[in-house]
């Protein structure tokens, strides 16, 4: 075994120096013979049952859902249907959670801890701070969750998903980012964690941190809730109300398209500016579609996603539930330090069409963006002194209804403006503590991971600034 | 028809196959042999794993759902094998990651067997990926998979002849319904034990002054590293300025897979 070093060089050396003699691109030369042989190798050992392919499901299938002109109001009208059933299906359940957890359990834990004489800012922190932060995120998240990962799981296994990626893919080419990028975008709608870590698929470094930048702008889960509650507040109710139900998801989904678009914006400016590049060529297959496994994925979607992802916002809640609290009751001067904030934040929020009490709910719940409703609507009611509502500063609650909630915002000072604006930052603004982490994990960068953050919270105030003197200017104030 | 289809009569008798497989779940400290499952994307690799090793790994409709590789175990015929499920990929020659974790298992992890899954409703696309795996391995096993959707697009497939062609053994399974699992447990063990030996098929079709270069590279990689099983592909990825490869063959990182090969030679 000749093993010195130098004779391992002039292995390579010669590899190098045979490389600038052969014809350029034979790697395609041999490409092309691998897929040759492939072809009469297979050739020889199938067979075709009659001379014509029998009439295709699949491709029947595939011509309607990536058709030139209907794919994209069918993939529109599949996701609108899978929130609209998500909303009407989940608002009863969501209250019969709350009614035990809330309105049964939580006064109890208050008597309990009388009953034993826990000092009240014990039983405030414990019972009005942790507690109802954690009883407030299952009942208003494990409904919609429970309905919408088995639904979506649903579309997954059944073969869609690649559709859309089909149906995407020139779309993304267009902007300089690779086609895999509308699968990551897709993931991104569950989780934009799990969008960020499927990114993976992405072959070349510059197309793979576009696509996990941008993956923020893809409406996950946490924020969805959101949306569907704002929504149905400010702009379902100015219609009549059997139209209500489509008009909100069709809200959303209007919000979920404008952050498609914003991908694909901020996708296009990267891949010309800091990642340029040429978008490099990838087949994507369209899988045969197949009958999805019913048990097996309600069973999977249940513990794999809901549980896991309610877990997390529980992990997240019970600490921001503790903080909320505390900046409500401990007082500097006159105001608790939250009013403080507000008082301060108010002016540069109404720039944005928001006020401070938005701001400082996104400040509080950044670890969890599946809480920012209730902190504002904590701390709106809290500001805006409305008695009778609510059980003190620093309570967390849930309304029965989304017209009380509608009635306390609009006491609060919020007008349609400010809904629609909240709804726009909820999808433009730093990416959750998780995706943050999972970013620097899978880029190792510091760098990368701040730009990932502030390049929606940036474009969230200009969008919100513009909308809202926009708004103004049209509406004559 | 399929074979795999009809009801295999040996499936009630207690002395059948099925019956000795162990699903370890990832309780795999010691194992005899190292399994690797490669494959196009969405072939149902996962399936088959989850098949063998009764863990959950997440199986869904579209490519790309594995992006890192998952390990499992399971016992069969008294030994203990390794499994290692890698991202499905449909070539090894281009450099994502997922490709690279593919083809540096299949290279420097030295599997015992690879176990290539292919959709059987598109074979000719995935025999580009097997005919470039049996490039670095002889010991592997194509698992004809998604038989049950072939039979219903009418298509037929002569497993022997394939198997004739490709030089290894070719075994047809319909994994989401369990068929044909028990005869891929047999050629796992039979592989891996050095029971059936593989004379795979290696890329012909070369065009005449890169098959030159290409010989005369793998001489002098042979030179270099006697007993690596798979010079001429090593060979040829040198000829490409594949960095990975360039800088095994700087280190001596090759040297590793050669004494290795030569003692599972050996031992055989």
């Amino acid at each position: 075994m000749s093993n010195g070093q130098g004779s391992r060089e002039a292995v390579i050396a010669e590899a190098t120096r045979a490389r600038w003699e052969l014809e350029e691109g034979f790697h395609d030369l041999l490409m092309e013979s691998i897929y040759r042989e492939a072809a009469r190798i297979a050739d020889g050992a199938v067979t075709r049952e009659g001379e014509r392919p029998r009439f295709d499901l699949d491709r029947a299938i595939d011509s309607v859902v990536t058709n030139r002109w209907l794919g994209f109001p069918i993939m529109f009208i599949l996701l609108a249907a899978v929130f609209w059933v998500t909303v009407e299906g989940a608002n009863y359940p969501s209250r019969m959670i709350s009614a035990v957890l809330i309105d049964m359990i939580h006064p109890w834990l208050h008597n309990v801890g009388e009953w034993v004489g826990l000092p009240s800012w014990v039983s405030g922190v414990l019972f009005d701070g942790a507690y109802l932060a954690m009883a407030w995120v299952v009942s208003v998240m494990l409904p919609p969750m429970a309905i919408f990962f088995p639904l979506f799981t649903l579309l997954e296994d059944f073969g869609y998903l690649p559709r859309v990626a089909f149906n995407l893919d020139s779309v993304f080419r267009r902007a300089g980012a690779h086609g895999k990028q509308a699968l990551t975008m897709t993931m991104g709608f569950g989780c934009n964690a799990a969008g960020v870590v499927a990114a993976r698929v992405i072959d070349s470094p510059r197309e793979r941190l576009i696509a996990i930048i941008t993956n923020n702008f893809s409406l996950c889960n946490g924020r969805w809730p959101t949306q569907i509650l704002i929504a149905s507040i400010f702009l379902g109710s100015l219609v009549p109300a059997h139209l209500a139900g489509i008009v909100t998801s069709g809200a959303v989904v209007l919000i979920a398209v404008f952050g498609i678009g914003l991908s694909l914006l901020v996708s296009w400016g990267l891949s010309r500016t800091a990642l340029r590049g040429a978008p490099s060529a990838f087949s994507l297959e369209l899988p045969p579609y197949r009958p999805p496994q019913i048990w097996k994925t309600l069973y999977r979607s249940l513990i794999d996603r809901t549980v896991f992802v309610l877990w997390r916002a529980v992990l997240f809640a019970v600490p921001a539930g503790v903080v909320i609290w505390l900046v409500s009751n401990i007082h500097a001067g006159d105001l608790s330090l939250a009013e403080h904030f507000i008082l301060r934040a108010d002016p540069f929020a109404l720039l944005l069409g928001r006020n401070g009490v938005i701001l400082l709910a996104y400040v509080i719940a950044i670890p969890a963006n599946e809480i920012v409703v209730p902190t504002v609507l904590m701390l709106t009611v809290m500001t805006s002194g409305i008695t009778g509502l609510g059980e003190g500063s620093g309570v967390l609650f849930e309304l029965d209804s989304a017209s009380a909630t509608g009635d306390i915002l609009r006491a609060g000072g919020w007008t349609t403006l400010t809904g629609v604006c909240l709804m726009l930052f909820s999808l433009l603004h730093n990416p959750c503590s998780t995706t943050l982490y999972t970013i620097y994990k899978e880029t190792g960068s510091v760098r990368w991971t701040t730009v990932a953050a502030i390049v929606p919270l940036f474009l969230g105030i200009v969008v919100c600034f513009f909308v809202a003197q926009l708004w103004r200017l049209a509406a004559g104030g | 028809m399929n074979e795999t289809s009809e009801q295999n009569p040996c499936e009630g008798c207690p002395a059948h196959n099925v019956q000795n497989l162990i699903k370890l779940g990832i309780r795999m400290d010691q194992y005899d042999y190292v399994v690797a499952l490669a494959g196009n994307p969405n072939t149902g690799k996962s399936t088959v794993f989850n098949a063998l090793t009764g863990l959950r790994q997440h199986t869904g409709n579209w490519p790309g759902k594995t992006v890192t590789r998952a390990e499992g175990g399971f016992g069969f015929g008294g030994k203990r094998f390794k499994i290692v499920d890698l991202p499905g990929t449909y070539s090894l020659l281009s450099m994502s990651t997922d490709e690279e974790i593919a083809r540096d298992f299949l290279l420097f992890g030295q599997p015992d067997v690879t176990v290539i899954v292919v959709d059987a409703t598109r074979l000719e696309r995935n025999l580009n990926l097997v005919l470039q795996v049996l490039e670095i391995t002889d010991r592997a096993i194509v698992c004809l998979n998604l038989m049950d959707e072939a039979g219903r697009h009418g298509l037929s497939i002569d497993e022997r002849r394939l198997g004739r062609d490709l030089g290894i053994p070719v075994i047809p399974t319909a994994a989401r319904q369990g068929l044909g699992i028990q005869e891929l447990l047999k050629a796992i063990a039979e592989v891996s034990s050095g029971i059936v030996k593989g004379t795979p098929y290696r890329i012909k079709d070369v065009p005449k002054p890169l098959a030159r270069a290409v010989e005369r590279l793998t001489k002098r990689v042979r030179d270099e590293y006697p007993g690596l099983p798979n010079a001429r592909w090593v060979a040829m990825r040198l000829l490409e300025g594949d960095q990975r490869i360039v800088g095994a063959m700087r280190s001596g990182e090759l040297g590793s897979i050669a004494r290795l090969n030569e003692g599972l030679e050996a031992t055989a």
